[in-house]
């Protein structure tokens, strides 16, 4: 079956060469670009520049012609997956389709082109933007305010994690512990721990849910908050979360939304009313920015009430008084700034308009579809791999290649890398930790349905091959431009530079 | 699964070679298996005493950072300083060249309390 916005076989992958390095290509002297003489006044650089400032040396760049670079960025990315490419099921990611309308707005001058030093009273239209977005933020999430300072999701939760600190240390009862759950994204420790917090963990009972006996054994009056992600990282909803937040609340402490799989609930139910206190959002996921690549992200917070002092500032806001609209405004009790000047504003801006785009009755639909996509492969999948927890998912679906492993030596990493030569990107592997070789898919609510099924197609073809020729699997992917890599290798023998590759020799 | 009959075993997969008044800890066959190829191992330094369940470093894999646990409690008193440049040693001998630390027991006994090679082989078939 054709698979029209999916299967990526025919990708432009330009040839088997290796492509050299722009250090390689480079040719003392050459440049891409040079300013016409003329024009500028002829200061020396000593004049310029103090030599306690200066280098020593010049620094070692290279030096490509435009049009050499232009080919060599080019080929790079003929040689990429992408989401504009094919079907990009990286559960936990939500590698969904980027809707071009939202990269025409982020490229118009007025938004583009403005500096963040900006006078307020210059960028009313901007101020008016990103006030916008923080009341549809906090509609769509049932909270009071938000900052939208935060440059991705781990930034949200850092961020998040010092406004729980800063509550608990104005109401004068300092606590030591965040609660999270053993299923949780590894940044909620690694934030936990970086907020100044110790972490406890909770187990996930036979349904993959919090264990509420194992979550009653460790709440106490020194536990700050806890920190949760629903539906969580198995794709399944909590559905204890309405005592799980009144337990909670009993000891004094705070609910944290992970917003990570907040795109499978928009327009269904918000985390507000579920009883979280502090909410992050990972715009560049919910909202389709781009983040393949590293970014950049967007990673708001929006919080309850009696937060709302402690926001980051300043904050974008109406004015009350005054000639202008909008202003700036730097909350009461503060904890400060968590990125230069206002966030990545132009994510922001995508943001938006992803929202506007698809209106309230649309962001139901992404969510209702995102849902109705995972259990569609679920079951269609499911005489093919074992699902780890065989109920209704969310907007992602966790399998288990434990079986393949024990019978036939092939991984959930090799199933992966297999899917690549059938042209898709590959599943998250090995995520959650809970699950023994878990493939985790999240198809997203673009997909089509032949996509969906030359997906499941694929994945069945890459099962029966791991019976069949177990060898063929393990040695994937073969049909991309380059092959297995030794992940092991790359790890123990950390390359970082150019300069310290090994030679062909060595 | 590769399970020897003179060690003793945690339920969090460390084995413990009793050897005079020392023990020898190291992750089990089990556990290097379910890891995946480790690349990295933090040790804790010479000298920590660390209570039973207290956290002696991290063990990295390409798939997952995890925590070593002290399988009883005591004084380190040696490391596996091989491991920082050979940590694949952990895959390829767990139980020898992958050895991890040396603790003195505060309690001697404590040994004892731990899984022997039949319950640890059936806490894993399960």
């Amino acid at each position: 079956m054709s698979a029209p916005g999916g299967r990526a076989t025919s990708a432009p992958l330009v040839g088997r060469e290796e492509e050299p390095t722009l250090f390689e290509l480079s040719r003392p002297g050459r440049r891409a670009w040079s300013f016409r003489t003329g024009g500028f006044p002829d200061r020396s650089v000593d004049d310029l520049v103090p030599p306690v400032h200066r280098r020593a040396h010049p620094v070692d760049l290279p030096e490509v012609s435009e049009r050499d670079l232009v080919a060599h960025v080019t080929r790079l990315s003929a040689r990429q997956f992408s989401v504009d490419l094919g079907a990009y099921p990286l559960g936990s990611c939500t590698m969904k389709y980027n809707p071009k309308v939202c990269d025409a707005v982020a490229a118009l001058p007025g938004l583009a082109g403005v500096h963040p030093a900006a006078p307020a009273s210059t960028v009313q239209g901007w101020l008016a933007l990103l006030v916008e977005l923080e009341e549809a933020l906090c509609a769509i999430t049932g909270m009071a305010a938000a900052t939208l300072q935060p440059a991705a999701g781990a930034a949200g939760e850092l961020t998040g994690l010092l406004l729980m600190r800063a509550w608990h240390a104005a109401a004068g009862r300092p606590r030591s512990k965040v609660i999270i759950p053993d299923s949780a994204h590894g940044t909620n420790p690694a934030s936990v721990t970086l907020g100044g917090y110790e972490v406890v963990t909770v187990s996930s009972d036979e349904r993959g849910c919090v264990d509420m006996d194992a979550l009653h054994r460790v709440l106490d009056e020194d536990v700050a908050g806890i920190m949760l992600t629903n539906p969580n990282t198995l794709g399944l909803f909590e559905e204890d979360i309405a005592r799980i937040a009144t337990a909670v609340h009993d000891v004094g402490g705070l609910l944290y939304y992970d917003g990570a799989n907040l795109n499978a609930i928009l327009g269904v139910v918000r985390p507000g009313d579920m009883g979280f206190d502090i909410v992050h959002m990972n715009l560049h996921k919910t909202f389709a920015t781009p983040h393949g690549g590293g970014g950049p992200g967007a990673g708001p917070v929006a919080v309850a009430e009696r937060l709302v002092p402690f926001l980051p500032g300043p904050r974008p806001v109406r004015t009350v008084d005054g000639p202008l609209g909008y202003g700036w405004h730097t909350p009461a009790r503060s904890i400060g700034r968590v990125h230069s000047w206002h966030g990545n504003a132009l994510v922001l801006a995508r943001a938006l308009a992803y929202i506007r785009v698809n209106g309230a009755d649309g962001l139901r639909r992404v969510a209702e579809a995102a849902v109705l996509n995972a259990n569609w492969l679920r079951r269609r999948l499911a005489g093919t791999l074992d699902v780890a927890y065989d109920r209704t998912c969310m907007h992602e679906v966790v399998f288990s290649a434990q079986r393949l492993r024990r019978d036939h030596g092939v991984r959930a990493l090799d199933v992966g890398k297999r899917l690549l030569d059938h042209g898709f990107h590959a599943p998250t592997v090995a995520f959650p930790l809970v699950v023994e070789e878990a493939l985790m898919v999240e198809p997203t609510e673009t997909e089509s349905p032949e996509t969906l099924e030359a997906l499941a197609a694929a994945i069945e073809a890459v099962v029966a091959e791991a019976a069949s020729h177990p060898a063929s699997v393990t040695a994937a992917p073969t049909a991309t431009p380059v092959g297995r890599v030794d992940e092991a290798r790359a790890a123990r023998r950390l390359v970082a530079t150019f300069d310290a590759r090994p030679t062909p020799e060595g | 699964m590769n399970v020897p009959d003179e060690l003793r075993y945690s339920t969090d997969h460390e084995w413990v070679r009793a050897d005079g008044d020392r023990v020898r800890v190291g992750i089990t066959d089990y556990a290097q298996d379910a890891l995946g190829d480790v690349v990295y191992v933090s040790l804790p330094e010479v000298g920590t005493t660390v209570e039973a369940g207290g956290v002696l470093g991290e063990v990295e894999s390409t798939k997952s950072v995890s925590e070593i646990y002290a399988p009883v409690g005591g004084e380190v008193v040696a490391v596996n300083t091989d491991l920082g440049s050979s940590p694949e040693r952990v895959n390829d001998d767990p139980y020898g060249a992958g050895w991890y630390c040396e603790l003195v027991p505060t309690d001697p006994a404590a040994v004892d309390a731990l899984l022997d090679a039949a319950g640890y082989e059936a806490l894993t078939a399960s």
